[in-house]
């Protein structure tokens, strides 16, 4: 739980009062100006209604330079990223042809295998002659290649269950399946902090939704048992089915579930288990199989598994991995995999190839020594950051590391600076995260070295003095030359 | 019981009021004779008050005993997740071994392949294939990151900037997957409140996305002019009071996967300006097709394309590469920057895929012939397939998918496509043609009847649709006349 210091939230009040009083002042003449000059709506009612695009049009237009900076290279260690002006104080943003090098702590390239890789490319290249970039049809048409079966094979394999099905993006693979498994009449219950697209699945499928407090299965319990002896709202009827719904490691916290209680609690009251691995698969546990390795549970317990390829695979898709009637079912009814085109093959093969690198069956090392790489850089970071007095958050082991910056001032601060000594950070504010609760989100990767991460280090402690985030004590370190003295193994 | 009681007291008060008539009661205080009828009335003055300051009778609320609740979770038993598996489910499609262009291998031998929609031909093209490799060895595949995180690379804009280009439009936006453009453009200009007029007949991502939008939805007979006029009417009546704030949209595609008709654009431009109507046009699979240069239903019934509001289309059919767009004035594409969910939270497009999308442009902006052929396949097939036994062409004449339908229904959908996926997969064993069954999720509100789509290809020769034609007319007589 993170307990914003006093002052700091006063501050952060008083700044958000300020921002939005200006915003209200400069609508108010607008107002009277559009009034003045005639508008050309003619009959028409706006397409934008007043309030609704008030954040975008006087806060976030402010400081638009830092979000959606484009880059023009492959989004490895170290990318270019292109620099842009503005002629009219950040309303519109236009390209340049400069672009500066700068270190990379915000794509989701957990084991580095964004950038071309020595095992995967040479594979994908070969597929893309073979099979073209896309099948331009469905699954169930014409768009199921021997490519698509075998991908499925692995992607079960790897991750413990006897049969999967993969879809093109991740964000429909939510979408697309929760409306399949439950509908008018069942309950979802979903962490208070699920990701967007599992709230958009939910809504559309037409159950009921009740949330529970993030991470406490103590809630879940409570929850799960009113809701039970209460049944359906207003007929009183048993519900047909729960489905609880949570999340491998959270995004914006960069902590793990607590997988092992919250299985426990929902056998107890019979309830489908739901884990969304988008950012978990691959990127932790031994073998990289998952928050389900890392804690401890087995597989068999939970009833569906789902993931994304984008963030440690280096590709896109989503997968949901389950048993064979499960999967079956979802291949006759599912409208992703009746209606999409299917996932492009190139992007298959090379979900495979780095399979197979992780699993070791490339012949090389590689995969051991990504996987051990990303968790030891992350957990150097995180305990580095936390001396130099930063309050950063998440469980250890986990490659993201939250640093919380509270004021709407500090966020533009922290993130042109840092752009400024050529290191590439993501801040993220409202509606992302809670209004008092911005914050700067690193992301490790096994392509960083250890180099990399000292200059970093190095950079966000200084822009850290310059902007004022250091909330927590500092902690006396034992450096010498820049190179920690402790030993690593 | 209360009346009773008030007797007995009045009866009290009658005894009292006689002991009161004493000389002491006639004592004058304030101004005002006591008598002794002042006690009496004083005294029920209290009674008065007593009994209604007295609560009514409400059963105790029992609230649930924890016993009571550990009951209950013991003895709920939920449904299975899935339903039972039933022989239908079973289905297996036919798996290539090779790209899926007009010829393609399934089992070792080659096949006709009639089930991609792959208008231009664009499966295997050279330079297609050249621009994704050389994006490949640069971007790698995936882009790793939302669009607001570093996610954004110069090809996205590029492509955006093309795509507009090409169509005469301010701007457009790039989707990471065809399904999701409508489903997410729609919530983001349309909320509780509004109302959408929508064609019956619209795909499920249109479906879905009017569901999450929340407004109000009033479907209208599919293709019918009529029916939509009504409807139009009917809305402007009864929501006069409420113009000004509500917005309104028209919902169609251009070319309906679900039909194979292609909606008439100059009217329904005419009644959106009668009835001041927004236009929402979906041209997945007409975008590339239809028109003289291929910019799609605008061209072709010669409509300025600023008079439609927002134009989606997905790009995994004509341009052979994958995910969608969306393109219309600056303000509505700059809305959706921030508020449409598919945009914000989802990772972007692979680099190689936006490639092939601008290569793709580019070679059919170079190369206007390739519609021209299409043109002359398809309108052959038509031809050819006006006399199958059994079966009648439902589509318009100028669709690239050619959808048919059974003569005869049987009354059954599930009969209906029972008998249709005969016909296809003898089509495929016997005859070595790869076509399609249009085949409903139980989530597709969608009612129009099931038939049999081929999807023509300008990569088509014309052996391959006599081949065709000549398969299809066999296997539905033999089929017909088992039954």
């Amino acid at each position: 739980m993170i307990t914003i210091p006093y002052l700091t939230a006063l501050t952060t009040y008083f700044s958000y009062g300020l921002l939005f009083a200006f915003g209200q002042f400069r609508d108010f003449f607008r107002k009277i100006y559009d009034w003045w000059k005639s508008s050309d709506l003619q009959g028409y009612a706006p397409i934008c209604l007043g309030l609704e695009d008030f954040y975008i049009r006087r806060l976030y237009l402010r400081i638009q330079d830092c979000f959606g900076r484009p880059i023009s290279s492959a989004p490895d260690a170290w990318f270019d990223v292109v620099e842009r002006y503005s002629n009219d104080n950040n309303k519109t943003l236009k390209r340049t042809t400069n672009v500066s090098r700068c270190l990379n702590l915000g794509s989701y390239n957990y084991l580095g295998f964004a950038a071309a890789d020595e095992y995967c490319t040479p594979r994908v290249i070969e597929s893309l002659k073979k099979f073209s970039p896309s099948t331009c049809s469905a699954r169930v048409d014409g768009g199921t290649t021997s490519l698509h079966n075998e991908l499925e094979e692995c992607v079960a394999k790897f991750v413990g269950k006897p049969a999967a099905v993969v879809f093109g993006m991740g964000y429909v693979t939510n979408s697309a399946i929760l409306p399949v498994l439950i509908g008018k009449g069942g309950l979802i219950i979903s962490d208070s902090l699920n990701h967007n697209s599992i709230v958009n699945g939910a809504r559309g499928s037409g159950a009921t939704i009740r949330v529970f407090q993030h991470n406490t299965p103590a809630h879940l319990e409570k929850v799960l048992k009113e809701q039970i002896a209460e049944g359906q709202p207003r007929i009183h009827r048993p519900w047909k089915k729960i489905i609880v719904v949570v999340e491998g490691i959270y995004s914006m916290e960069g902590e793990l579930c607590k997988l092992p209680e919250i299985v426990e609690v929902c056998k107890k009251y019979k309830a489908y288990v739901y884990l969304d691995e988008a950012h978990s698969i691959g990127a932790i546990g031994k073998s990289g199989r998952g928050v389900c390795e890392l804690l401890g549970v087995d597989t068999a317990n939970v009833d569906i598994m789902m993931g994304t390829f984008t963030k440690s695979f280096g590709s896109c898709g989503g997968y949901i991995a389950g048993s064979k009637e499960l999967i079956r079912y979802l291949k006759y009814t599912c409208p992703a995999h009746l209606y999409a085109t299917s996932i492009s093959p190139p992007a298959a093969q090379q979900i495979i190839s780095s399979l197979k690198v992780i699993l070791g069956e490339d012949g090389s090392k590689r995969g051991a020594q990504k996987l051990a790489s990303i968790r030891d850089n992350s957990n150097f970071f995180r305990s580095e950051l936390q001396k130099m007095g930063f309050e950063v958050l998440g469980d250890n082991d986990s490659p993201i590391m939250p640093i919380m910056l509270y004021n709407p001032a500090k966020i533009p601060a922290f993130s042109r600076e840092c752009l400024k000594h050529n290191v590439a950070v993501v801040t993220v504010a409202f509606p992302a995260t809670p209004l008092l609760l911005a914050r700067a989100r690193i992301c490790i990767s096994a392509a960083h070295t250890r180099e990399d991460l000292l200059k970093a280090l190095e950079v966000i402690s200084k822009v850290g003095d310059l902007v004022g985030i250091k909330y927590m004590p500092v902690e006396p370190m034992k450096l010498q030359n820049g190179k920690p003295t402790k030993k690593e193994d | 019981m209360n009346n009773s009681m008030a007797n007995v007291l009045n009866a009290a008060l009658g005894w009292l009021t006689k002991a009161l008539d004493a000389p002491s009661a006639k004592a004058v205080v304030f101004g005002v004779q006591i008598g002794g009828h002042l006690f009496v009335e004083g005294l029920l003055l209290v009674v008065i008050l007593f009994l209604l300051s007295q609560k009514s009778y409400k059963p105790p609320k029992r609230p649930l005993t924890r016993k009571e609740i550990e009951d209950l979770c013991d003895e709920w038993v939920p449904d299975s997740l899935i339903p039972p598996i039933t022989e239908e489910m079973q289905y297996e499609p036919p798996v290539l071994e090779s790209s899926a262009g007009p010829h393609a291998i399934v089992d070792g031998k080659e096949v006709v392949n009639f089930a991609s929609a792959n208008y231009l031909g664009f499966i295997g093209h050279e330079k297609l294939l050249e621009s994704c490799t050389s994006a490949v060895e640069k971007y790698g595949v995936g882009s790793c990151g939302p669009r607001g995180f570093y996610g954004t690379i110069d090809v996205h804009l590029d492509c955006e900037a093309r795509i507009a280009k090409f169509l005469g439009t301010p701007d457009s936006i790039l989707y990471s997957y065809g399904l999701s453009t409508m489903f997410s453009a729609i919530p983001a200009f349309s909320k509780k409140g509004d109302i959408v007029v929508a064609d019956e007949g619209v795909h499920w991502g249109i479906q879905n996305g009017l569901y999450l939008s929340r407004s109000t939805i009033v479907y209208f007979k599919h293709n019918d002019m009529k029916s939509l006029e009504a409807a139009l009417e009917k809305i402007v009546v009864e929501n006069s009071k409420r113009a000004k704030k509500q917005r309104r949209y028209i919902v169609v595609e251009a070319l309906y996967q679900n039909s194979g008709q292609i909606a008439p654009l100059d009217e329904i431009v005419k009644l959106k300006e009668k009835y001041r109507f927004r236009v929402l046009l979906d041209e997945s699979n007409s975008f590339g097709v239809l028109g003289h240069s291929g910019r799609g239903l605008t061209e072709y019934c010669k409509v300025p394309v600023d008079k439609i509001d927002i134009i989606t289309a997905a790009m995994g059919h004509a341009l052979a590469a994958e995910g969608g767009f969306c393109t219309g004035s600056s303000r509505v594409i700059e809305h959706q920057r921030l508020s449409s969910s598919g945009y914000v939270f989802s990772a972007s497009l692979p680099p190689y895929l936006a490639r092939a999308a601008i290569t793709a442009i580019d070679i059919l902006d170079e190369n206007p012939e390739l519609l021209k052929k299409l043109n002359a396949n398809t309108s052959r097939l038509w031809k050819e397939l006006s006399s199958v036994p059994g079966l009648s062409v439902a589509s318009s004449q100028d669709s690239p998918i050619v959808f048919l339908r059974l003569k005869k229904p049987t009354g059954s959908a599930k009969d209906d496509l029972k008998l249709l996926e005969n016909i296809v997969s003898r089509l495929l064993k016997e005859e070595s043609v790869i076509t399609v069954t249009s085949k409903r999720s139980t989530l597709d509100k969608c009612r129009l009847p099931v038939g049999i789509k081929l999807f023509i290809s300008a990569g088509h020769t014309e052996s391959d649709l006599l081949k065709a034609a000549d398969s299809i007319r066999r296997v539905a007589a033999s089929v017909f006349a088992e039954c």
